[in-house]
């Protein structure tokens, strides 16, 4: 099944980190997944996220108030 | 604490290059190399401990222990804390104040925390110890918890609630979403790569800066006369401290190399209490932090909120003034 990531964060380096390591890791895993990146305060209010940047997969937070490396995120998808 | 440095920092620089001691060059070189040294090597540790204890802290439970709890005035202490604890990183202070507000957690205690997080972070903590020592810097940290304290319970005082942005109001009305989310549950050992990566970015992103204050600082240690500034600022000058904090707004993105200079600043004759006052308008109030906030308040409410914490950031100095 195709899998829905969001990367929740206003536009600061750190979220733009966790977003491209995203992207690597699906590219390194080969995982069909939508990415996408939320940077819309209201948008993001309504997933009630405290610490940004936020990592979810299918509507379930995985990691919050940090960056996600590459590694950590080919563990996620592939479980 | 660092006599083995500065024994390190004579030995390069008078023994090995061999310069002269009461030389400009050579005193001017020598703060440089000590002042790196000990500035880095406290920032990276600073860091690196700021960084485990985030990775451990429960911000959803001390949201939840806010909310819930009557606590008689001493949930502004622990807001204020809390905003020590947490890093600052300007991002995620508006997903955070929201957070608090819509879990019910009155204004005021968040303008508590909301004052202390950037005012008192990690960066500044280690840098403040490198430059000044640790007294300097437990008044510092002490001024800018006591400041989030007063300044969030006065904001909170004049119920503001009606001055931030509609959709804001609308949040704090609507129903609380249980978040979904599953514990993370790795060792420290495990999780101790990302955290010193994370400390050694911090370092990195700061360290251009620093190393220009340490050496603006170095050149002005080595070539000015102690007591150069005291014919200029003294504590005589009522109008020195509301400008200081003043001029120190615009200054935020060099927070990191300023420290440094004001070190020597006072070394060479400003009042310390001018000084504080003055770096703690560089860290504690920004533009950037102003144009994040002006999503979630309207620009009256980051007016009254900004003119507040600087009226504060005035009386700690002239306070200072008179007591140091």
């Amino acid at each position: 099944m195709k899998k829905s990531i969001k990367v929740l964060g206003p536009g600061c380096a750190k979220c733009k980190t966790t977003y491209n390591n995203v992207l690597e890791a699906v590219k390194q895993t080969g995982v069909e997944a939508d990415v996408e990146k939320i940077e819309d305060l209201q948008e993001m209010m309504k997933y009630n996220v405290l610490t940004t940047p936020v990592l979810m997969i299918d509507e379930v937070t995985k990691i919050k108030g940090r960056i996600a490396d590459v590694n950590e995120i080919k563990q996620l998808l592939l479980q | 604490m660092f006599h083995w440095l500065q024994y390190f920092a004579d030995w390069v620089v008078y023994t090995m290059i061999g310069m002269s001691s009461r030389g400009h060059w050579g005193q001017a070189i020598n703060f440089f190399l000590f002042d790196c040294l000990k500035i880095f090597l406290l920032l990276f540790l600073v860091t690196t401990i700021m960084g485990t204890v985030n990775a451990y802290f429960p911000v959803e439970k001390v949201r939840n222990f806010l909310s819930r709890n009557k606590l008689y005035g001493f949930e502004y202490l622990f807001a204020s804390l809390f905003g020590v604890i947490t890093p600052f990183c300007s991002c995620s202070s508006v997903p955070l104040f929201i957070g608090f507000v819509k879990g019910g957690i009155p204004l005021g205690i968040t303008f508590t925390y909301l004052i202390t997080a950037p005012l008192v972070n990690e960066v500044a903590i280690a840098i403040f110890a490198g430059a000044f020592g640790f007294q300097v810097t437990a008044l510092y940290v002490g001024t800018g918890v006591i400041l989030g304290i007063v300044g969030g319970f006065i904001l909170g005082k004049l119920s503001l609630e009606r001055y931030l942005t509609p959709w804001v109001q609308r949040v704090i009305k609507d129903t609380e979403v249980e978040q979904r989310f599953e514990e993370e549950n790795f060792s420290l050992l495990h999780r101790m790569p990302s955290i010193l990566k994370g400390a050694l970015k911090i370092v990195k992103g700061v360290s251009v800066y620093i190393i220009i204050g340490i050496a603006v600082g170095g050149v002005m240690h080595g070539f000015l006369p102690t007591g150069f500034f005291e014919q200029y600022i003294n504590k005589g000058q009522w109008y020195a401290v509301p400008l200081a904090v003043i001029l120190g707004v615009p200054m935020y993105s060099n927070a990191a190399g300023v420290i440094p200079v004001v070190q020597v600043l006072v070394s060479k004759g400003v009042p310390l209490g001018t000084s504080i006052a003055f770096m703690m308008g560089v860290i504690g109030l920004s533009l950037p932090e102003a144009m994040l906030l002006k999503k979630v308040m309207t620009l009256k409410l980051i007016a009254v909120y900004f003119g507040t914490i600087a009226f504060f950031m005035i009386v700690s100095g002239y306070l200072f003034n008179i007591i140091l």
